[in-house]
């Protein structure tokens, strides 16, 4: 389904595009073309409340003692910070397990992800007049018509037949859900590498196996990066398919816990707020920390 | 080590680049394999994927779609009851509801993302200053988990906005828009655009900023302002992006499912039920066999409606 897309653009090719450009060079580059639009400027910081306001919200409830977050528009900055809310929520959430549970599902599923699918796109790239590689990779393209609640139902029986209704079966559903799309990204990028490069090692005795390893699979790192960050966020904010597959409650991921506090009449807000933020925060602060590459890994996926 | 025959693959007149690639992959195997036999280690990459895929992906639409024709519970006894699923499904008010609710909020969600996302799109490929900041701001969302958002808006929506609404008096908001069964979803797309605006942003962004600066240039000089410029020039050279964002978000919000969870459970009553929630609570309800004829009758309708989308890019490709 992809294919016809990186078609449409042949001229994008990720990160560059979407790397910011630097204020200052262009700004000595057209001293006289470049002028600040102060308005826009102005109109974008308001909008940008939208996303900023839910945010602040979250964080100054997760502070609040219990009668102050029942009280008012929950807009105030708490009185009294209640530090203690955090190490409260916790507990209740057993955070450690949750964490734990939700970092292993992503990394067996990044690690996975990648690997396979690289193995994969290289395989069918480079056997493609064989007639059982080009079945193989229309096989695999068809399972992207294939819309994730068909297969649910019958999943949560097999998990359970063959044992694997924990993190690990999560984790291997999410690399073959992913198989279509990230081999297909990996065969786009696989296409513009040129084979010489493969020539070289093979003239000089390297295996099938360790071009890949050694030559192959290095230079698909931009890729990887997109892959693995798609991977990353796609696992580590997964509701659905813990909830659904992992039976042993001990072993939920931090998403999941968080129904904790979805009860109808005993509803603390403060926890609730506390155990979210904590939820939310090793995915924020691995954004802020690594927003450039995030942003180039992700805008080469999206117009591939 | 001497190459006899591997000056004919590359001397083959050949005009297309991918013909010329493979004559030369083929001229490789040659020289190390002199049999064209393929290497086995290519198998040893593909076959256990192959069988993974095969077991978590074909089995369960498999076995999925032989329980369709019976009458099985999810446990316990069960035999052949033919098309009797499908039938009942397409009298079942409930469901048919959950389809209209479905198929709406879908294309609401996927007009108003658009909508916002080119605005935004637009706004971060002006002239602002803090550039790389500003879009670090409105890209937050993306890598935000969706439950736990859906969660804080609930309270925004139920408690907050009420009772900001009350002090201003304004009565229609005075009470939970989650609880009003004629605008609780209003709230769900709200929140879906909130959390998926950034994504299409990044492709819209990526379409403008394939637009030559020249244009621009050329067009500024004829004496168009800046709203022409956007009518005239990036509007219809980012029609593509159009067509690939409203592609990944149709299908997209056809699914879902943990947002109106967090918001509304599927209420008031079932007002907000997607299909998706009424297919998972097959297992839950004791209507396994009814839900997999459901989820078959999902299926085909995203397969037409993707095969539809499919040929339009084509169509698109070409003019382009």
């Amino acid at each position: 389904m992809t294919t016809p897309l990186t078609e449409l653009q042949p001229e994008l090719h990720g990160p560059a595009q979407l790397d910011v450009p630097r204020p200052t060079k262009i700004r000595r580059m057209n001293r006289e073309g470049y002028k600040i639009n102060w308005w826009m400027t102005a109109l974008m910081l308001v909008a940008s409340l939208t996303i900023l306001v839910p945010l602040y919200f979250t964080i100054s409830m997760a502070l609040k003692s219990p009668e102050q977050a029942a009280s008012g528009t929950g807009f105030a900055w708490p009185t009294d910070p209640q530090w203690g809310n955090f190490g409260q929520a916790f507990e209740m959430t057993n955070y450690p397990a949750a964490f734990m549970s939700t970092a292993f599902i992503t990394v067996i599923s990044v690690l996975g992800a990648l690997g396979a699918s690289s193995m994969v796109a290289y395989a069918i790239v480079r056997n493609w007049d064989r007639k059982f590689f080009r079945l193989s990779y229309i096989y695999l393209l068809s399972a992207m018509f294939v819309p994730f609640p068909v297969v649910i139902l019958p999943l949560i029986k097999q998990t359970a037949m063959f044992g694997i209704d924990n993190p690990l079966g999560v984790a291997f559903i999410h690399i073959v859900g992913g198989i279509s799309f990230n081999s297909l990204l990996f065969i786009a990028f696989l296409k513009s590498i040129p084979i010489e490069l493969e020539e070289a090692a093979r003239l000089d005795g390297a295996s099938t196996w360790q071009t890949f390893r050694k030559v192959i699979f290095p230079l698909l790192a931009p890729m990887s990066a997109t892959v693995g960050i798609f991977a990353f966020l796609g696992s580590w904010n997964d509701f659905l398919l813990p909830q659904m597959l992992i039976a042993d409650p001990a072993l939920q991921t931090l998403p999941v816990v968080q129904q904790l506090f979805q009860g109808q009449f005993n509803t603390n807000y403060s926890l609730a707020f506390a155990s979210y933020l904590m939820a939310l925060a090793p995915t924020l602060l691995v954004y802020l920390f690594a927003q450039r590459w995030i942003m180039s890994g992700v805008m080469r996926g999206a117009v591939k | 080590m001497t190459v006899p025959a591997d000056v004919s693959a590359p001397e083959m007149p050949s005009t297309d680049k991918k013909k010329n690639r493979k004559a030369s992959t083929l001229a490789v195997a040659q020289q190390l394999r002199p049999s064209r036999k393929v290497d086995p280690t290519y198998y040893w990459m593909i076959i256990p994927v192959l069988l993974l895929f095969a077991l978590f992906s074909t089995v369960p639409a498999v076995i999925g779609g032989f329980f369709s024709f019976t009458n099985y519970a999810g446990y316990g006894d069960w035999k052949m009851v033919g098309l009797r699923n499908f039938q009942n499904i397409f009298t079942d008010p409930e469901i048919l509801a959950s389809y209209a609710f479905t198929f709406f909020f879908a294309i609401v969600a996927t007009i108003t993302v658009n909508v916002v996302a080119l605005l935004l799109a637009l706004g971060l490929n002006s002239r602002i200053k803090w550039k790389t900041g500003i879009r670090g701001i409105y890209f937050i969302p993306m890598v935000l988990s969706g439950l736990i958002i859906a969660y804080v808006f609930n309270y925004l929506f139920s408690n907050t906005v009420p009772t900001i609404a009350d002090s201003l008096g304004i009565a229609p908001l005075a009470t939970s828009i989650l609880a009003n069964e004629h605008w609780a979803w209003a709230a769900i797309v709200f929140v879906t655009v909130w959390q998926a605006a950034p994504g299409a942003t990044i492709i819209y962004l990526a379409g403008l900023q394939s637009i030559s600066p020249d244009l621009f240039e050329a067009a500024s000089l004829d004496g168009a302002g800046a709203w022409r410029q956007v009518r005239s020039i990036s509007l219809p050279l980012i029609a593509g992006y159009v067509v690939i964002n409203i592609i990944l978000g149709f299908k997209g919000y056809l699914g879902t499912y943990e947002i109106i969870v967090a918001l509304t459970g599927g209420g008031p009553g079932t007002a907000t039920q997607s299909v998706a929630m009424r297919i998972f609570s097959g297992f839950a309800g004791g209507d396994y066999s009814y839900q997999m004829a459901n989820a078959i009758i999902f299926f085909i309708i995203t397969l037409i409606i993707s095969l539809l989308q499919l040929q339009i890019l084509r169509r698109r490709e070409v003019s382009l």
